[in-house]
């Protein structure tokens, strides 16, 4: 389907909205294109192509809530849809942290989310793309892996208390894996955007071709604390288990690294060094997300660590309600701010420790400190006197990243990554960290 | 890559919310056939040399509680067509949700064009291993009872009172889910396959968690439940399959009341638990953790596409590379180890009648006495390590996203000798007996791995002496597997598994079973995972 006008949107909207005899009634929309192309072995091996559209209706009868899609757009189709979704809530048990839909809404201006380069991209374009990363990785005498992916999308709310929402996004992500033939040397590379012009898959390439060259002949060293700098693609997967950690709920109820003895949080304490500041912009020009959120609440720029305090939590409608403050969605996008040094100055100034270009399999081992396990992957490197000196083998870390931001050295320049674990993008910048806990070396590369 | 996270409150939704009470009856065949001829005729006549298609209908059931309130009942259904083809020897696929006779066609049309464009880059021509069709076949899984007809009621009480269980019994919060699947799917090919398959599948699901608040330490801990390929009958709880241990453990029927209240219990006693001392231990592994392990150092790597390098870009590679096999003497395991894949299984989530691509269910060994003997591998790679036919592990988690080599059930065989999990524990000197999943990870080629559970008793001379905290360990898959020193007889036999095995760009789900009785492992080194922020 193609991408709907705002008032294509809102006139459907409206007309189904005129089905409801429900004390009040949402209806989201919305639908996408999208295309793959995936790669191993140097040759392409599965690709595809999904167009899809859904409308979901809720309607709600006291605190009474059903619930029902539909993809067929005729007006018997619709009227059906709404009727069922009535019949679900008469039906359903009421929900007592039910709360009514909102009301209208005031958004910021939509932030270039929506590029229509991306979405035009075509399979040929995708297989030239790639083309391109295969070609790098032959000259190189290296096997390549990769994955390229976009999409071109619209979304849309109306609600019988005259809410209406609406948004366009583009987005195409790329990753790619050299290996070398003999397979001891293994280099990562990854970038999102919402702009295809911005997207330089041979350029990513060669930087993991340089990296895979680079890793081969790695050296054991002992496990221990070690000084690190985390590449934005590694620091990514352990920054966003804080960043989706901030709710306030669990942090009141005493179930979070939040939460302090006696039904107290750490909301307004200093948690982590004064230099780490994160935060969340639907506007900011290098990574764009929507103005509102999926049940209609405005995103708007918001402080959740600032100077090391944590500033923030997010709150859903029920429990604000609950707690007499305003909601806090969940942000889309993490934003860390970083220094002016690139990645090779920080290696410059390192006396001692290691590069990590990718962290791995991470997953959660205490939620009391927000302990984290998982380890390093394509492309791990010692460095001695400001200088790359030998690559190494992997290790596996457990470590915080309440711990990890308390043991910042320095910062590097933000820049947009994508996290491997996720999915997600973010714009956080590369980190020198003192004393990072690896308790294992690994044979794998 | 591996389980999803969190399972609790990472629970993805495939498809859409419908009414519960919506007709849940598959589509008729007939209809299913016909498209399914417009579609094979269509790619043909483009170029095609080979096309399956999947008509899916895919419903889902989720029943969300906490403490006395039921949260969320969604019902959610997603129908519509994939379609693969190959054409100038490259593989191609789309898919749609608007099924006319103009729309599925023109989606091959589309399926075939991508396929031709990719051609351009493409070395290796895609080599299918022969299938004979089979005609128009169906298979169904042998339940007793489909959860999806069980009045919702009945489901919504059983939860709340699980709930109220857990907090008479001292619990501050609790969480439980009832999840349920049916997947309605029908595959065609030019091979001359029609084949109709109801699939179903059942995972209860609670998390109790009892804080200090004087401390401020909280503890959790979450069901000892599988998921099954059964309906609702496994809710129902029957004393024959019960296993008494230091807690009640489950073979196929669950009392998700009683584990409740001792979960409840347990969550307590965890806050009071000694810290582990780090060290080496001998460990006593019961199917409801062994299940992980053996999901991620046994099933992982020896995934063929894997091996070959198709994942190399996500989910890793493997040390089981195709020169070990080759050898016929890689030493895996120890004499203990013998593991086989099994598409068969009756109440395993991974039994189907058929792949995704046409191959019947089949039965063959992995490790053999220790020693590697095969992969898992499906029709365009078989031929790479010399199978004439595909082991049959094709699978697609919906309708909307192409085929691939996915896990079958993998199993860890019973001991031959009588011996249950009292018998083993009176023989350790210093050990852990783990109860439960819990934090696992593993590398990208599965060498170094580190896993966690729920429940850790301290075992010393032979004897359980009292619960351990902040236990986990870590291993090298060869080296662990080499220090299997018993496995327990077949009546201490149990299924685990997960919903979420996750793997593929894009990620796409695969419900798999890993069966096994308890199990000793010598000498594992053991970190204490403590930590103050």
């Amino acid at each position: 389907m193609a991408i709907l006008t705002e008032d294509e949107c809102r006139a459907i909207l409206k007309k189904a909205l005129g089905y409801s005899k429900a004390d009040e009634c949402e209806i989201n929309f919305g639908g996408s294109d999208s295309g793959n192309i995936r790669y191993a072995r140097n040759t392409v091996s599965t690709s595809g192509s999904l167009s899809q559209t859904s409308m979901v209706i809720s309607s709600a009868f006291g605190k009474k809530l059903g619930v029902v899609t539909t993809n067929e757009y005729d007006d018997a189709s619709v009227e059906k849809a709404v009727r069922l979704s009535e019949e679900l809530a008469q039906l359903a048990p009421e929900n007592p942290e039910f709360v009514s839909f909102l009301g209208p809404q005031t958004y910021s201006p939509q932030s270039k989310t929506f590029v229509p380069e991306t979405a035009a991209i075509t399979p040929a374009l995708r297989t030239d793309m790639v083309g391109k990363s295969l070609d790098t990785a032959k000259e190189n005498k290296l096997i390549a892996a990769g994955f390229l992916q976009n999409s071109a999308g619209f979304s849309s709310m109306m609600n019988s208390h005259g809410l209406f929402a609406y948004n366009t996004s583009t987005d195409v992500n790329f990753s790619v894996t050299l290996r070398s033939e003999d397979g001891t040397g293994s280099g990562y590379s990854t970038k999102g955007y919402n702009d295809v012009s911005k997207l330089d898959t041979l350029a990513f390439t060669k930087i993991a071709a340089q990296k895979a060259t680079g890793s081969k002949g790695a050296k054991a060293i002992e496990p221990g604390k070690y000084t690190v700098i985390l590449e934005p693609a590694a620091g990514i997967v352990l920054l966003e288990q804080l960043y989706g950690g901030l709710d306030a709920r669990s942090a009141d109820e005493g179930r979070s690294f939040l939460s302090k003895p006696g039904g107290k949080t750490k909301l307004g304490e200093k948690m982590v060094d004064e230099r780490v500041n994160i935060y969340s912009d639907p506007s900011h020009p290098d990574l764009p997300t929507g103005s509102w959120a999926g049940d209609g609440q405005p995103q708007v720029k918001r402080s959740w660590i600032e100077k090391g305090v944590v500033k923030n939590f997010t709150y859903s409608r029920y429990w604000a309600q609950k707690q007499g403050i305003k909601p806090i969605p969940n942000p889309d996008g993490i934003i860390m701010e970083g220094g002016n040094a690139t990645l090779e100055e920080l290696i410059k100034g390192t006396e001692k420790g290691i590069l990590v270009t990718r962290l791995w399999y991470i997953r959660p081992v205490d939620p009391q400190t927000l302990l984290f396990t998982g380890l390093t992957r394509d492309g791990t490197f010692y460095i001695e006197n400001g200088q790359i000196k030998f690559p190494i083998k992997n290790l596996r870390f457990n470590e915080s990243p309440v711990i990890m931001l308390n043991n910042l050295d320095a910062l590097g320049k933000a820049e947009r990554t994508v996290s491997g674990e996720s999915g997600q993008n973010a714009l956080i910048p590369p980190m020198r960290i003192r004393d990072f806990t690896f308790t294992s070396l690994s044979d794998a590369v | 890559m591996g389980i999803s996270a969190s399972m609790l409150s990472r629970i993805p939704v495939f498809g859409s919310p419908v009414l519960p009470g919506h007709d849940m009856s598959p589509v008729d065949v007939a209809l299913k056939k016909r498209m399914a001829d417009v579609v094979l005729n269509a790619a043909r006549s483009k170029g095609a040399t080979y096309t399956d298609v999947r008509i899916g209908r895919y419903l889902n059931q989720f029943v969300v509680t906490r403490e006395n309130k039921v949260e969320n009942i969604v019902d959610t259904q997603s129908y519509g067509m994939g379609i693969r083809v190959i054409a100038n020897g490259c593989w191609g696929f789309a898919a749609t949700d608007k099924l006319d006779n103009d729309s599925i066609a023109k989606a091959a049309e589309l399926a075939v064009a991508i396929a031709k464009e990719n051609a351009r880059i493409q070395t290796d021509p895609v080599q299918l291993v022969p299938q004979k069709g089979h005609g128009e076949v169906s298979w169904k899984t042998p339940i007793e009872r489909n959860a999806f007809e069980v009045p919702m009621k009945e489901k919504t009480d059983l939860l709340l009172s699980v709930n109220d269980a857990a907090m008479k019994g001292g619990a501050n919060y609790v969480n439980s889910i009832l999840f349920l699947v049916n997947e309605q799917k029908y595959f065609a090919s030019t091979d001359g396959s029609y084949i109709d398959q109801d699939i179903h599948r059942i995972w209860p699901l609670f998390a109790v968690t009892k804080i200090d608040s004087k401390t401020g330490k909280f503890e959790t801990r979450q069901s000892l439940s599988a998921p099954r390929g059964m309906g609702y009958e496994y809710m129902t709880p029957r004393e024959s399959d019960k296993i008494k241990s230091v807690t009640t453990l489950y073979k196929d029927r669950y009392d998700m009341l009683e584990d409740a209240r001792a979960a409840a219990t347990q969550a307590d006693q965890k806050l009071k638990a000694k810290s582990v001392e780090a060290g080496k231990y001998d460990l006593v592994l019961d199917p409801s953790h062994l299940w992980l392990t053996i999901h991620e150092s046994v099933g992982h790597p020896t995934e063929l596409d894997r091996v070959l390098g198709y994942e190399a870009n996500f989910a890793g590679t493997s040390f089981l590379t195709l020169d070990k096999w080759e050898s016929k003497k890689f030493n895996f395991g120890s004499k203990n180890v013998n593991i086989v894949a099994d598409k068969t299984q009756v109440g395993s989530l991974g039994a189907v009648g058929y792949d995704d691509e046409g191959v019947e269910a089949k039965k063959w060994d992995i490790i053999k006495d220790g020693i590697l003997v095969n992969y898992q591998a499906i029709r365009d790679q078989a031929h790479i390590i010399g199978l004439k036919e595909s082991q049959g592990c094709c699978y697609s988690q919906s309708w909307q996203d192409v085929q691939f080599q996915r896990m079958p059930n993998i199993s860890l065989q019973p001991g031959k000798v009588p011996m249950g999990v009292n018998d083993m524990i009176k023989n350790v000197e210093k050990g852990i007996y783990i109860i439960g999943d819990s934090s696992f990870s593993i590398d990208q080629q599965r060498y170094n791995f580190q896993f966690s559970g729920q429940l850790y008793y301290e075992i010393k001379n032979g004897k359980i002496v009292g619960m351990l905290n902040d236990v986990a360990y870590q291993s090298n898959t060869q080296e662990f597997w080499n220090s299997c020193a018993a496995v327990c007889d077949a009546n201490d036999y149990r299924l685990g598994g997960s919903f979420f095995d996750g793997k593929g760009q894009p990620t796409q789900s695969s419900a798999v079973s890993h069966g096994s009785s308890t199990a000793l492992f010598k000498g594992v080194n053991v970190i204490n995972t403590a930590r103050k922020i």
